[in-house]
């Protein structure tokens, strides 16, 4: 029998606002232990939550951009349960009024488009980090991140295969980047990953029994730890066994999922309304006004892109994956680069170079402008495309303009014939093998002559001038 | 008549015109303290150094002319559920037994900028769970017109120390009335205001949709005084009312001609006692004389009450009291084997009885396959008693009914039995269901104790209350008759200082 998975995620994303989400602190990664915290956020008695309207805010764009409803009336409630890093003993969170419900995103597979389903986006607090690692006895408690804004994004259970839940993950960290209410690190636990995962037989609509996924901490584990699980229920299915409900650890160096052994199916969490905050109205008015501030999201880059600027789908999605790329390339069009070989400089050569160097866009010296110079230049024939190559490097590298370096190096491209007809002639009469070669009629040859006589000039011939220059002299036309 | 046995407002006319300095006010409460606290009991800390200091700093204030506001140099305690920075706030829990606060209550703070000089933090019942003040870690508070008796609770110990001259007035909180059921059983003033008029940060939280802090005095001009300076929104605490707050001095005006007053009969069923009624009945009849007109009215959920609270107010508690739990602050047990065995040790050996039990209940009300049955049933109900109510006040400015079933109770009479000590509250329950404004003020005597009569008003109508009270007030005297201990007090002051003016 196939069986196909069922695969729905829960995405916890912090809200790169300036103070947490109940408290004045700050919510800024890092800082000494117990520096970002106050009476409040620590759950001393007697204090009292004041939601930060700037998470709100955050959480319906957030919303907004991902095709959600936003509620009109929605409410915090409490989530209660022990654990030393939660200083209230409960966590202020969402239950069954969630901020944002019933949205999507759209994903490309090598099947063509797939819309991922997005139950609920409810806004949440994070709790703080126990330290147990070089603590002789005990462990230590840093209560910096209790408090900061958090949302769960959970996703319906659309997804059908390891590599769509990495497209998705990849979709969903991309909209929040361009959002900007996130920076959306996994690996500083600013995006994070559970699965929910069970198999059926292929083509049944009925699910099969669910295990919960934890401990993902990249968008390759997650694809790993749902292939590792999909085969490992398939193989207790297919040996008669039953999948048991419960949660499981993915262990990264070993590559398996176990587990947990943990009391966490039974817990109860006893939600109910938090009497210390208000519920919240959220008017049309208020919708419109986040609406109006969302930037351009990536679909809408895309289909611009594509439609636009006629750049290929692959280029165009390359490009809109990468926020800082994409902009970019919109600012050197906007300084009047042709659309598309400015795609193809930053595709190719700009790509090529900050892989290289390990770089981001924002930590080489060039400015779209440049590029857009650089294009011209081109164009304008004041420089051969081989010549730009070094040219974009040197602008990389000193964020001096293109014209400049051109000038400096006197890299200016010969468009004088007589000039070149001399240095042409040099090149027949120092290689008269291949001469002789082409006026055998092998005309290839030529492609070497043309080699030569670049090289004499250090690349500064004009090709095509150089090639006509060549074939005339050979074909004796001169 | 000592310092200590007048109210704020007698007092502000001695400081401002220069007849007793507020050093002296703030020694004539510590002497009373040292005389009498050994039998009343009503405070956990007396913070001495600081009242003295804080006298001084009135006194110079005065002295350099800067404008005296009514309750500059007042001394005031404040019960020991409200925090207080640098000074220890218990709830009167072993949990929170060393708990010192490094931030104030935005009451306290309104208090101390409005002058009021700190003389302790009061006893209650653990967390404010209990009606007789018997549940504290620190032992019980007793009541200063018997000492055999209960305060009543759980703010026992403001209201025992503002009946005993031990503080001029005092804060206590409400959550199903815990400010008028003492203040019923010491003869002082007690108003619950309306939910969300006074902030409630920094106020421990038992239940917090319920819990509301309010004053004790002496009389209804000082309880109008410490409202002005405690009631107004507070951006710290979203629950509270941006409703603006009038000068509540100006409702205190002894006219209360065409007054509509309603009398819940639900509150006159049994188990009021004969003596609080008889007392009840003649201040409505009192009420009626000066021109209010007095009608009998329904209000049919009452008998629900009792039950949603006790669903409700635990619930909120489960979950309020969860943070107990030795891992940042407060108590923690020793010899624990994991965390989880630590939260188990130190929540049961932090906690008392009572607490715990309540802990339990609202747990079990709100876990999963109860919570429909129990919690959300109760939410249902609540709104079929603040109906009741709305419906009243379509017809009454306000209702009048006994504060408490009966007079104080003797010390141990309920201890050993939850549910008669919960029927205590059967009066005030449902007005802090309802979220409503009410006031207990003193009507009369039965056995030689107080008894409380409650107003109750709509929605931000405490002016309505201040002004009954203030003309009931007007035509009798409960209000200025003082314990017996006060006055031996007095008495053997007056001996020792005999021989000196004989010369
Ligand atoms: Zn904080």
């Amino acid at each position: 029998m196939r069986y196909e998975m069922v695969v729905g995620l829960e995405v916890h994303i912090e809200l790169s606002t300036e103070s947490k989400m109940f408290c004045d602190c700050s919510a800024k990664f890092g800082g000494e232990a117990n520096t970002h915290v106050c009476p409040v956020c620590l759950g001393m008695p007697g204090v009292l939550p004041v939601p930060n309207k700037k998470a709100i805010d955050y959480a319906m764009r957030a919303s907004l951009a991902l095709n959600c409803q936003i509620a009109p009336f929605t409410k915090f409630d409490r989530k209660n349960y022990h654990y030393p890093d939660m200083p209230k003993d409960y966590q202020i969170s969402q239950y069954d009024k969630p901020i944002g419900s019933n949205g999507y995103v759209v994903i490309r597979t090598d099947k063509g488009d797939r819309r991922i389903g997005i139950r609920r986006l409810h806004m949440e607090e994070d709790t703080g980090k126990s330290l147990h690692e070089g603590v002789a006895a005990g462990s230590l408690l840093d209560f910096n991140r209790a408090g900061v804004p958090l949302i769960e994004i959970v996703s319906e259970p659309d997804i059908r295969t390891a590599e769509e839940a990495r497209l998705y993950l990849q979709k969903i960290r991309t909209i929040m980047l361009y959002t900007g209410v996130s920076d959306v690190k996994m690996e500083e636990g600013s995006m994070r990953c559970d699965a929910n995962i069970s198999l059926r037989p292929e083509g049944s609509s009925e699910f099969g029994t669910l295990v919960e996924i934890k401990n993902m901490n990249s968008f390759r584990s997650v694809q790993r730890a749902l292939e590792y699980e999909a085969a490992r229920q398939q193989s207790v299915l297919e040996s008669g066994g039953r999948i048991v409900r419960e949660t499981r650890h993915w262990d990264e160096g070993r590559g398996v999922t176990f587990s947990s052994r943990s009391k966490e199916e039974a817990h109860d969490y006893r939600y109910f309304p938090d009497p210390d905050l208000v519920p919240l109205e959220i008017n049309q008015e208020w919708v419109d006004e986040v609406r109006r501030a969302l930037p351009e999201l990536p679909d809408q880059r895309f289909r611009r892109y594509v439609e636009e600027y006629n750049l290929p789908a692959y280029d165009a999605r390359v490009l809109v994956e990468d926020l800082a790329l994409a902009g970019f390339f919109d600012e050197a069009v906007a300084a009047g680069a042709n659309p598309k070989a400015a795609s193809n400089w930053i595709m190719v050569d700009l790509q090529g170079l900050l892989k290289g160097e390990g770089k981001s866009i924002s930590e080489v010296k060039i400015k779209p402008s440049h590029l857009t110079q650089l294009i011209d230049l081109i164009e304008k024939a004041t420089i051969s495309g081989k010549i730009a190559k070094d040219v974009l490097v040197e602008v990389c590298f000193t964020g001096k303009d293109p014209e400049s370096v051109v000038k400096e190096k006197g890299l200016v491209q010969i468009t004088d014939e007589s000039a070149l007809i001399k240095a042409a002639e040099e090149v027949l009469a120092a290689n008269p093998g291949p001469v002789e070669d082409y006026r055998k009629g092998k005309k290839n040859a030529i492609g070497f002559l043309v080699g030569q006589l670049m090289k004499a000039t250090r690349g500064k011939a004009n090709p095509g001038l150089a090639n006509d220059i060549l074939r005339k002299l050979l074909d004796g036309s001169v | 008549m000592s310092l200590c046995d007048l109210t704020a407002h007698e007092l502000h006319k001695l400081f401002s015109s220069g007849e007793a300095s507020a050093t002296e006010i703030a020694e004539a409460h510590l002497e009373r303290i040292e005389a009498i606290e050994q039998e009343v009991r009503a405070y956990v800390t007396v913070t001495r150094d600081r009242l003295l200091e804080a006298a001084a700093a009135a006194d110079k204030a005065r002295q350099s002319g800067e404008v005296i506001g009514p309750l500059t140099g007042i001394p005031m305690a404040i019960k020991d559920n409200i925090v207080t920075q640098g000074v220890k706030t218990t709830c009167a829990s072993r949990i929170l037994e060393n708990f010192i606060p490094p931030y104030n209550a935005t009451v306290v703070d309104r208090l101390y900028n409005a002058g009021g000089c700190l003389v302790g933090k009061a006893n209650m019942d653990e967390f404010a769970m209990g009606s007789s003040c018997e549940h504290s870690h620190f032992g019980p508070t007793h009541n200063p017109w018997d000492t055999g008796r209960v305060p009543g609770g759980s703010s026992g110990g403001s209201a025992a120390a503002v009946a005993a001259g031990e503080a001029v007035f005092a804060l206590g909180s409400d959550t199903g009335g815990s400010i008028r059921q003492p203040a019923s059983f010491c003869g002082v003033v007690g108003m619950k205001p309306t939910y969300g008029r006074v902030s409630r940060y920094g106020l421990v939280a038992f239940a917090s949709s319920l819990d509301q802090i309010g004053p004790f005095t002496r009389d209804i001009t000082d309880c109008a005084l410490v409202l002005n300076a405690i009631c107004g929104h507070d951006p710290r605490d979203t629950t509270s009312a941006s409703e603006p707050v009038p000068d509540f001095t100006e409702s205190l005006v002894p006219d209360i001609c065409g007054m509509r007053l309603g009398v819940p009969r639900e509150y006159f069923e049994e188990g009021l006692s004969k003596g609080v009624r008889e007392a009840v009945n003649s201040a409505i009849e009192l009420l009626a004389e000066m021109g209010a007109t007095v009608e009998e009215c329904s209000l049919p959920h009452t008998r629900y009450a009792l039950s949603t609270y006790y669903l409700i107010a635990p619930a909120e508690a489960s979950s309020n009291l969860a943070r107990y739990d030795g891992v940042r602050y407060g108590y923690r047990a020793s010899g624990a084997r994991d965390f989880v065995d630590m939260y188990k040790k130190t929540r049961y050996e932090g906690f008392g009885p009572e607490v715990r039990r309540r802990i339990m209940l609202g747990t079990y009300a709100l876990s999963a396959g109860y919570y429909d049955a129990y919690y959300l049933k109760a939410l249902k109900v609540r709104t079929l008693i603040c109906k009741d109510f709305d419906n009243a006040f379509d017809k009454f400015d306000a209702l009048v009914t006994p504060t408490a079933p009966t007079v104080a109770f003797s010390l141990g009479e309920k201890a050993a039995d939850p549910l008669s000590m919960y029927l205590s509250d059967i009066c005030t329950i449902p007005v802090n269901l309802a979220g409503l404004p009410a006031l207990s003020v003193t009507c009369g005597f039965n056995e030689g104790m107080p008894v409380g009569l409650q107003l109750i008003g709509p929605h931000f109508a405490e002016g309505t209350l201040l002004r009954l009270g203030y003309a009931l007030e007007q035509s009798t005297d409960f209000h200025r008759r003082r314990p017996p201990l006060t006055k031996t007090q007095e008495w053997d002051r007056n001996m020792e200082e005999a021989p000196d003016n004989a010369v």
